[in-house]
Formats: C-alpha cells, structure tokens, sequence
C-alpha cells in the first residue's frame, strides 16, 4: 500500500489532456452525449430552458468527471442501469413496489437506501479489519462495498425521484429538500471524495476512518426513518419550490462531506502523532500514512470543502435575494453558514500565511466538524428561523 | 519560493507601524473569530423580538444590560459594525500591502536567478552535455514551451538563465478574494441600516410604537419617498391599495412612502391534494400617480418570484385575512328556550353585545378557510382538512377576554359529526376544544332544545315530582311534604349539573356529605338526574316527532351521550352565547416586503470576485522553472531547478517528471542534488 514513485508519476502524465484519451474515454464521451440527445429529442417538450441549460451543462461534467476519474465510468453506468431498470418495473404505478420483487427488495428507493446503510457500515468494518489484520485484500473487499453502497445510495435517489412524480407530477421534485434526503446526499458525497482521496494517494487506511462519519449518518438516517417516518415523500413547500435549491444543496453538502473527511483524516494524523512520538524518533512501522501525507489530504480536503462551502453560500444568499427579499438576513442557519466559513477561512490562513502544522491543525479540523455539524443540524434542532426545510 | 510579506529593515515610521498592525495576520484572525462569536450569540438569543419578551425571559436588570450591549439587534449594534468596519479596513491593508509584488512576482521570470540559490532548492538536477550551449538552450527552451510554460531567455555573459513560468494567475487569486471581502462588506453597508441609526442618533427620526393607523403616525417617522434603501413590509387586502411600507426596528417601525401604489386585486393559495399549501400568489396593479402617460402595470407575484420595479423588489411573503365578512348566528346558551340572533360582521369589526352577564364585546380576530391538521392513528392520510374556522374573543366589561375559535362545519370523529370550538382563556395556553354533536341535519338544533329543556324550570319541576312520585308509588307517608321536598332536590340536581357540570354535583356532595355515605350518595343523585336528562332527551325527541314507543335507535343514543359530554363541561366555556357560521365572504391579504438595495449588485460583484478567487487561489499552482547554462570544460553545464508556491508534494513529483523527460530528450541521465 506505500506509495511508490512510479505509482505517484502515472498520475502525473503531463501530457495534454486530449493526448492522454485513449479509445475508451472517447466511447465514454460518445456514451454520455448519446444519452443527452436522447434525453433531449424525447423530452424536450417537457423540459424549461433551464431544465435544458442542466442537461447541456451536466452532460461536458459527466464527460470530464469521466475522464479525470475513470472509476465515476463504471459507477455512472451501474447508477443509470439500475435506476431505467427500477423506473421501467415501476411504469406509472407506484404499486409495484409492493408486487415487484425487484423493486421490493432491492432497488425501490427505500430498499436501495437500506442496502445503502447496511453496505456502508459492513465497508466500515471491513476497513478497519484490513487496518488491522494489514489484509490487503480485506482492503479491496472494504473498497468494493464501499462503491456498492454508493452505487446503491445514488439509485436509491434516482428511484425516489421519479417515485416523487408518481405520486403525483406536483408533488415531483429531486430529493434534496428534507433532512432525510440530504443525509443520504451527504452519505454519498463524503464517500465518493474518500473514494477519490483512496485513488489518489493509494492508501486504504483512512477508509475506516471516513466511513465512521458515514456510519454514524446511517444511524441517524434510520433513526430519523424507523422513528420519524422521514422516508416518507412530502410535497414541497412553496419556498422550497425554486431552482436555487437544486444547486445550493448538493453545494453545500461536496463542502459538509470535505470537511468531514478532513476531520476523520485529522483523527488519523493525531493517532500518527502519538505512534511517532512513542517511538521517539526511531522509524515507525505504521499502518497509517505519513503526517506528511495526512496533513495533505486534510489540507486538500478543507480547500476543497472551502471553495464548495463558498459556492453554496453565494447560492444561498442569491436565493434567499429572491425568497425572502434580502440576499442577508442573519437568519440563524444563515449565520452558522458564515461562522463555518470563517472558521475554515481561519484555518487556511493559519495553514499558509502562518505556516502552521501538525497537531494544532489537526484538532482544529476536529473541532471544525462539530461546528459544521451545529451548522448542518443543531441549528434545526435549537435554533428557530427562516430555514423552512428540515425540522426534526 | 516567494514570501508573501517583504519587510525591508529599514526603521520604523509612526505610520508604518499602525499598517504593520492593521495589515497583521493577527488582527485578522482576531477579528475573524470576533465576528463568529458574536453571531453565535446572534442566534443564541433571538433577535428582534417583542421587547415584553425579554423583560420576560431576563427580568428588568439583565434587560436593561442586555439592552445596552445592543444584544437584541446584535447585527445592527455599533459595537457589531465597528468589527466589520475593521475587518474590511484590515484586509485592505492587507491587499494594498501584498498585491504590489505580488503583481510584480506574476512578471516577473526571475532571469538574475544566482547559481547558489537554485543550489539550495529542494528539488534540481545537473547534466554535463556534449551538445553547444546554444542548441541546449534551444532544446530547453522548446521543452518548458511543449509543456505549457511561458519562457524567457537571458544572456549573462558568462552564463545563460532560462527561466520559465506557468500558473501566475494564482496570485490574483489572493487579489480577487480578498478584495472581494471589502466589496461584499462595502455592498452590505450600503444597504444596511447604518444610516437609519445615524439619523436616528441625530434626532432627526424617532420610531414610532403606538399601534396606530399610518395617517395618525407624526412626521418625525416617516422617512424620504427618496430613501435609497430600506427593506419594509406591508399587509394589504384583496382590493385595497397602498403606498407606504413599515419599517420594523427594534420594539416599533417607522413609514416609508413609495413613489407609486400597489393595489392587490385577488390573493391565492393553491394546495396539494393532500391538503399542504402549494403555492401563494398575489395579482397586483402598480400605478403611478405623479407619472401622466404611466400606465398600469399588472402582474403577479409569488414566493420564489418577485417583482424588480424601478430599482424596487416587491416579494410575496406572508398572508393574512383581510376582513372576511361573515354571517353568524348566536345561540344564547344559558336561557330556558332557544334564542338566536343573526350577526353579521367582519373580521377585525368590534361589536358591543348585552348579555345576561353584562355587556361585553365581541372581537373578531381572524378567519381561516383551511385547517389542516394530522390526522389521527390508524388513518392512511397523513393530514386531513377541518375546512373554514374563524377566532374571536369575548371580552367582558372587566377587559378580561377569553379566546375562541370556531369551525364552520361539523366534523366527523369516529362516525360522528361535532361543531368544535376552542376556548382559552391565555394567549399561551393550549385551546380546550367543546365537542357539541350535530344532529342528523347535521345542525346544532337537536343539542340546542336539549340545552335550552335542562334549564327551563317549570318542566324540570314537572318531571322531578312524577319521577318522585313514581318511585314512591303507594307507599303511605307520614309526611307528605316529602314528595315535594324530594323533588325539589331533584330539580335543585339538575340545576347544579346546568350551572356547573358533574363537578358541581361532585362538591356538593363532598360539601354536605359525611364521608362514609359519600359515594353512596353520589350514586343515587347520578342515578336520579340521568332519570330526568333521559326524559328530557325523550321531550326533545318527541318534539322533533321521533317516535320513541320502540325505544330510541342507537344513533340517538349516541347522541344522547355526546349532549351530556357536552354539557357537562358546557359551564366552563365561558361565553353566554355559541357563536355559528353560517356563510362568508372571503377576503384575504397579502403580505409583501418591498424592498430597495443599491449595494445588492455591489456584493454580486463581491461574489463573482470571490468564487473565482478561491478558486484560482487553490487550483492553480504558480510554479517556476529554471535552467542555468554555463559553458564548462566538459561540455555544456545545465542546471535545473524549479519550485511551486503551493502544493510541495505535487510539485516535487511534477519536476521528478519533467526531469526524466528531460533525460530522455537530452540523451543522458542528469544526476540529482
Ligand atoms: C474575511 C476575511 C478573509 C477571508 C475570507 C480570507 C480568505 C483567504 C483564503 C481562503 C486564503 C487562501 C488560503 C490558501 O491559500 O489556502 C487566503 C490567503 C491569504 N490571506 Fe486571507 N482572507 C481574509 C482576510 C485576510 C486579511 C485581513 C489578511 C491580511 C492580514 C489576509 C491575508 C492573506 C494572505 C497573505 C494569504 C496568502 C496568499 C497566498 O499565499 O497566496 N487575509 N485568505
């Protein structure tokens, strides 16, 4: 599982981006186009300019998400096959969920997110299994249920979605409106850029690590499902009812899932620490990655998470312009959105004007979960305000 | 590498140390955690609420402080402003400080470069070569060129520098987002109330508290129709017009004039089947009286979709009744037969009623046509709609007032059907709901006779004495005033029970009972005075021409049962009449905001600034390389160093690339430091 300077140089192929492509990239890009055409020569009458502006903009991010990451191929197909599959067993009755066998137990959306669940805290256990036992194919095995679930946490949204129009095509909306959705959103989100991180840096020791966070968003999700009857689909309310919406949220969440993979990798690099520090000085035979390496993936994690958190706060402030007559209210989840981000802004300063390292920063990304965490859901918890969408 | 802050040694000035400090990480820092704290407490307390609240919640001495630390307008405080005001003061320093070299570093290619500082670099490689130094200097030039650096060349004399360059743009990264900061805080304060609250400390403004009609406000709350920015709110019924706005600050508001009227023609509310609100949506006609060739403009609006008028925003976002008119009838409840009166009024209409407890008003409050509420366990609906409710309170001569609130229409519990209405007598507390069944009809008719028989006396007399009678039959008595004396506290039972319920009955007993008998006792008068409310329920039954010779059907049975739920705990309502709702004209009002915010495309253009900036700040890399040519004795000497300003690890790898390319182009192996 070290890193190899070979292994690290294939990564870093300077060539020009259309010299790299090779026979498959060019069929992934004639795939994705293939579906936009036919998206759009099918239902371009259904659909508003904007509906066709995302088709137009999401079909060049598929095709270059594709391309920069190759695994996002296999995954994409394995989401799209699964949710036509589920969307033509369901037809145009939401009963068949009920007759479908299928559909009952494998890909209607709430049987999706329940695999989803399962699949992620499994992948929790099997990471920290190959951590221990230092199994690299326990490893594989974590990573592989780590993308099942994922594959079946995105079909499971996919399915919800059209069984929101099913329900009736008022009631129809993409799931990203209640605390239900999101924490499936933001399940999947922290799980692909762990993915990601995985890919890049080939080790699978933070693994465990990450998919604590995700476990313990399962947790809730149940919790909020078995208790609560969260899985429920509701109509939207009318404030809800805006595009905004559907760009200031998964925004919001790429930056909730940063900053939690941030925080998990901060736990790692502190656990590092105190294995370095007990060997005083000797070399240390650890099955965790260098502080060096830590300390770039959290780096990398909260810029990301930053600029993310940036975008979906302009988002906010641009849709709350057009809601509530003012694009800055101090609304309490308003604010809690600034103190996130000047918490983070507080760090990176730190971390490049100051040059701090190590173990300050590492607590401080631990720390910052909890406040992004108050943000995500303590404000509706505790605090009233403007923020119609996910009361507990 | 560059370093962000050049500090030359050269001594201090006056002015240079307060830049040092204003333009200093430190402050920076420190003022960045000082916003956040304050807006945690911004959102701990709750902001802007009724002052009454917080007397409440703090007691009048922490009320007082708090008051004082602006704790109730944290946002709005001075002490709040004066923090941003030195934020964006500190980052300007900041930016006026760093961008000059830093502008100049994205020049600059750095063709001095001496041979020992590219020595120190971290990562370099050397090569000792055959081939001419100009054909070298050539290749390394096309090479840095083919992988996407820009390249410039200088001669030394007794050395060549090749200095390439690629990903300056970086540092307009640092640039955008950080003068994006001023910006956005520039483009806040122009909309912010910072100059209302100068006028007001200046005198020149006073905010109004009284709940009084705009006309009667004095001219010191009002503020110029020229107001460049406000943020107001409105409520206006369904075909009135307006033409001010009020202005909420802290415990009162203020007025403020528009230069045109809006007038809101029909308001909406769309639901879901389920009963959910789908959509509020107000039709408006803007006119404008100064404009003589102005024409109407008729739109509408709703909540995500506002109107943009001539630099004014008008958004949906409330609703309210505005004063429905409604038909109701009053049934007297505490007389001997039954008494209606017909009502007719509006919402927000005040009416004077004498009662047999004295006069007393009639506020009617609000009128909602939708009521949807869970509904109960077991049902496979989620929510269910009660219809029509309208809430009023009755207030007695004292000033004290309970609340009410009634629905239209019976509704179906467990098959059968109830007028409800809620009564409180607290603002706070929770209503207590009065079920009283509707007959088949589905009237309050039925219930009403009931009512009205239990108190009418002569009958009750009637029934109590040949109930005694019955019960004695033959028996030969000693006294014959017993029947009567019997009777009497029969009837004396039924008034109790009219007049205050089971509970009253229960007291009595307790009252004039010794213990050991009590229950006993209790039993009995139960047992007697349901004798008597079954004959009554059999009068009323008779009157309607039920023919009750076969018993009575289940159905009235069960109503039978209700009525005296029913009255039971009619004593404790309150009122002496039941209000019914007999038909309506629905008149609602749309709640607007309007709202003027010259500094709204000033942040746009804060926020454009700062997305590109963080970007471009964290995704492009401004690295530099070098290439130090020497003619040696061996052949021609090169060296080659580079660094990145971000990022060390990819660099390194990145140059580690670059070198072995440059290996395989040179046609040998460089060594490295
Ligand atoms: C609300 C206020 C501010 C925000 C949100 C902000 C945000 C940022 C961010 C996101 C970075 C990038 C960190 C990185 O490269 O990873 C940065 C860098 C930096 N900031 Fe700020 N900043 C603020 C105020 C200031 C102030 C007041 C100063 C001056 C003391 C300052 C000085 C710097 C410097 C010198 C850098 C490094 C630039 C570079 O190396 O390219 N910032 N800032």
């Amino acid at each position: 599982m070290s890193v190899t300077q070979h292994n690290m140089l294939e990564q870093f192929d300077d060539r020009a981006l259309w010299q790299r492509l090779n026979m498959f990239d060019w069929l992934w890009a004639l795939l994705a186009l293939a579906g936009a055409v036919y998206t759009y020569a099918h239902y371009a009458d259904l659909m508003d300019s904007f509906e066709v502006a995302i088709l137009a903009g999401t079909t060049p991010a598929l095709i270059g998400l594709g391309w920069a990451w190759k695994p996002m191929r296999p995954l994409t197909l394995a989401v799209a096959g699964l949710s036509l599959a589920a969307i033509g067993l369901y037809g145009s009755s939401l009963g068949a969920a009920e007759s479908n066998f299928f559909l009952k137990y494998l890909i209607a959306s709430q049987s999706a997110v329940m695999w989803m669940s399962a699949l992620y805290v499994l992948a929790t256990a099997a990471y920290f299994f190959a951590l221990a036992t230092r199994s690299e194919f326990t490893g594989k095995v974590a990573s592989a249920i780590t993308w099942s679930a994922t594959t079946m946490g995105l079909v499971g949204l996919m399915v919800r979605w059209r069984e929101s129009y099913l329900i009736s095509p008022d009631v129809g909306h993409i799931p990203v409106s209640n605390l239900y959705e999101v924490f499936i959103l933001f399940s999947i989100i922290t799980a692909l850029l762990y993915l990601f991180y995985e890919g890049r840096y080939r080790t699978r020791a933070l693994g465990g690590f990450v998919l604590l966070v995700i476990s313990a968003a399962v947790g809730f999700l149940l919790w909020y499902t078995f208790d609560r009857g969260a899985s429920e689909i509701q109509p939207l309310v009318p404030a809800l009812k805006s595009y905004w919406m559907k760009i200031h949220v998964p925004a919001n969440f790429i930056g909730y899932g940063a900053f939690a993979l941030a925080a998990m990798v901060g736990i790692a690099y502190l656990l590092r620490y105190r294995q370095d520090r007990r060997a005083g000085g000797a070399v240390v035979d650890s099955r965790l990655p260098a502080l060096e390496v830590l300390d770039d993936v959290m780096y990398k994690a909260i810029a990301l998470g930053f600029a993310f958190f940036t975008v979906a706060t302009i988002l906010g402030a641009l849709w709350a312009a057009e809601a509530w007559g003012g694009y800055w209210s101090w609304d309490p989840k308003e604010t809690w959105a600034l103190i996130v981000w000047l918490n983070y802004a507080a760090w990176l300063h730190m971390r490049m004007t100051k040059g701090w390292r190590g173990t300050p920063m590492a607590w401080w990304a631990v720390i910052g979960l909890f406040v992004t965490l108050f943000a995500f859901l303590g404000v509706n918890m505790f605090l009233s305000g403007l923020h119609s969408y996910g009361e507990l | 590498m560059s370093t962000v802050s050049h500090t030359q040694p050269r001594l201090p000035t006056r002015s240079s140390v307060l830049l040092e400090f204003l333009g200093s990480m430190n402050l920076a820092i420190t003022l960045l955690v000082a916003v956040a704290v304050a807006s945690i407490v911004g959102t701990v307390l709750k902001q802007n609420e009724a002052y009454q609240n917080y007397i409440v919640k703090f007691g009048p001495f922490w009320f007082e402080a708090f008051k004082s630390l602006g704790l109730y307008d944290v946002y709005s405080a001075g002490w709040f402003l004066l923090i941003l005001t030195f934020l964006v003061i500190s980052t300007s320093v900041c930016i006026y400080r760093n961008v000059p070299h830093m502008l100049r570093d994205m020049r600059s290619f750095r063709l001095n470069v001496q041979e020992s500082s590219l020595r120190a670099f971290h990562v370099r490689r050397e090569w000792t070569l055959a081939l001419p130094l100009a054909e070298v200097e050539q290749q390394v030039s096309a090479f840095a060129r083919a992988k996407g650096y820009r390249v410039r060349c200088k001669d030394h004399g007794d050395h060549r520098v090749v200095a390439a360059m690629s990903g300056a743009a970086n540092r307009l990264g640092y640039l955008f987002t950080h003068a994006a900061i001023v910006v956005i805080c520039v483009g806040g304060l122009l909309d912010g109330n910072l100059p209302l609250k100068l006028k007001e400390m200046g005198g020149q403004i006073k905010i109004e508290t009284r709940d009084i009609p705009a006309a009667e406000v004095p001219r010191e709350s009002w503020l110029s129709v020229k107001n460049p920015s406000f943020r107001g709110s409105i409520t206006i019924p369904e075909g009135s017009a307006a033409n001010i706005a009020f202005l909420q600050l802290r415990d009162g508001y203020l007025v403020q004039p528009l230069p045109f009227k809006i007038e809101l023609k029909d308001f909406r509310i769309e639901h879901y089947e389920t009963g959910q609100p789908k959509s509020f949506e107000s039709d408006l006609v803007i006119t404008e009286p100064g404009d003589p060739n102005g024409k109407p403009l008729a739109t509408t609006i709703a909540v995500n979709h506002p109107l943009l008028y001539k630099g004014y925003a008008i958004y949906q976002s409330s609703f309210n009744d505005g004063g429905t008119r409604m038909q109701l009838k009053a049934w007297s409840l505490g007389r001997d037969k039954i008494e209606t009166q017909a009502v007719k009024s509006a919402v927000f209409e005040r009416l004077k009623v004498d009662t047999p407890q004295g006069p007393m008003t009639l506020e009617l409050d609000d009128f909602r046509l939708f009521n949807i509420n869970p509904a109960e366990e077991g049902s496979k609906k989620r929510f269910r709609n009660y219809g029509p409710n309208f809430t009023f309170k009755v207030r007695n001569a004292e000033g004290e007032a309970r609340e009410y609130e009634n629905y239209m229409t019976p509704i179906e519990f467990e098959g059968r059907s109830f007028f409800l209405s809620g009564m409180r007598s607290q603002v706070s507390d929770p209503f207590f709901y009065l079920h009283l069944p509707a007959d088949a009809q589905g009237t309050l008719e039925r219930f009403m006779r009931f009512n009205a028989l239990l108190r009418n006396a002569p009958r009750v007399a009637e029934l109590a004495l040949e109930t005694t009678r019955r019960t004695f039959g033959d028996v030969k008595l000693d006294n014959p005033n017993l029947i009567q004396e019997v009777a009497t506290t029969m009837q004396r039972l039924v008034d109790l029970f009219a007049r205050g319920g089971f509970e009253a009955i229960d007291a009595q007993v307790k009252q004039s009972v010794p213990e050991a008998q009590r229950a006993q006792v209790l039993d009995a008068y139960l047992k007697v005075l349901r004798n008597i409310l079954n004959t009554l329920y059999l009068d009323v039954l008779k009157a309607e021409g039920v023919d009750t010779a076969a018993g009575v059907s289940a159905r009235d049975g069960q109503f039978y049962d209700d009525a005296i739920n029913a009255l039971a705990v009619l004593p404790q309502y309150g009122s002496p009449f039941f209000l019914e709702l007999n038909s309506f004209e629905h008149v609602q009002a749309s709640g607007l905001q309007i709202a003027r915010a010259p500094g709204k495309n000033v942040v746009y253009l804060g926020f454009a600034l700062l997305t590109a900036g963080v970007f471009v700040m964290f995704y492009i890399n401004h690295r530099r390389l070098w290439f130090w040519l020497r003619e040696g004795a061996a052949g021609t000497e090169l060296l080659f160093a580079g660094s990145g300003n971000r990022d060390q690890r990819d660099f390194r790898v990145e140059f580690e690339r670059l070198a072995q390319a440059l290996d395989g182009q040179l046609g040998s192996t460089g060594r490295s430091g």
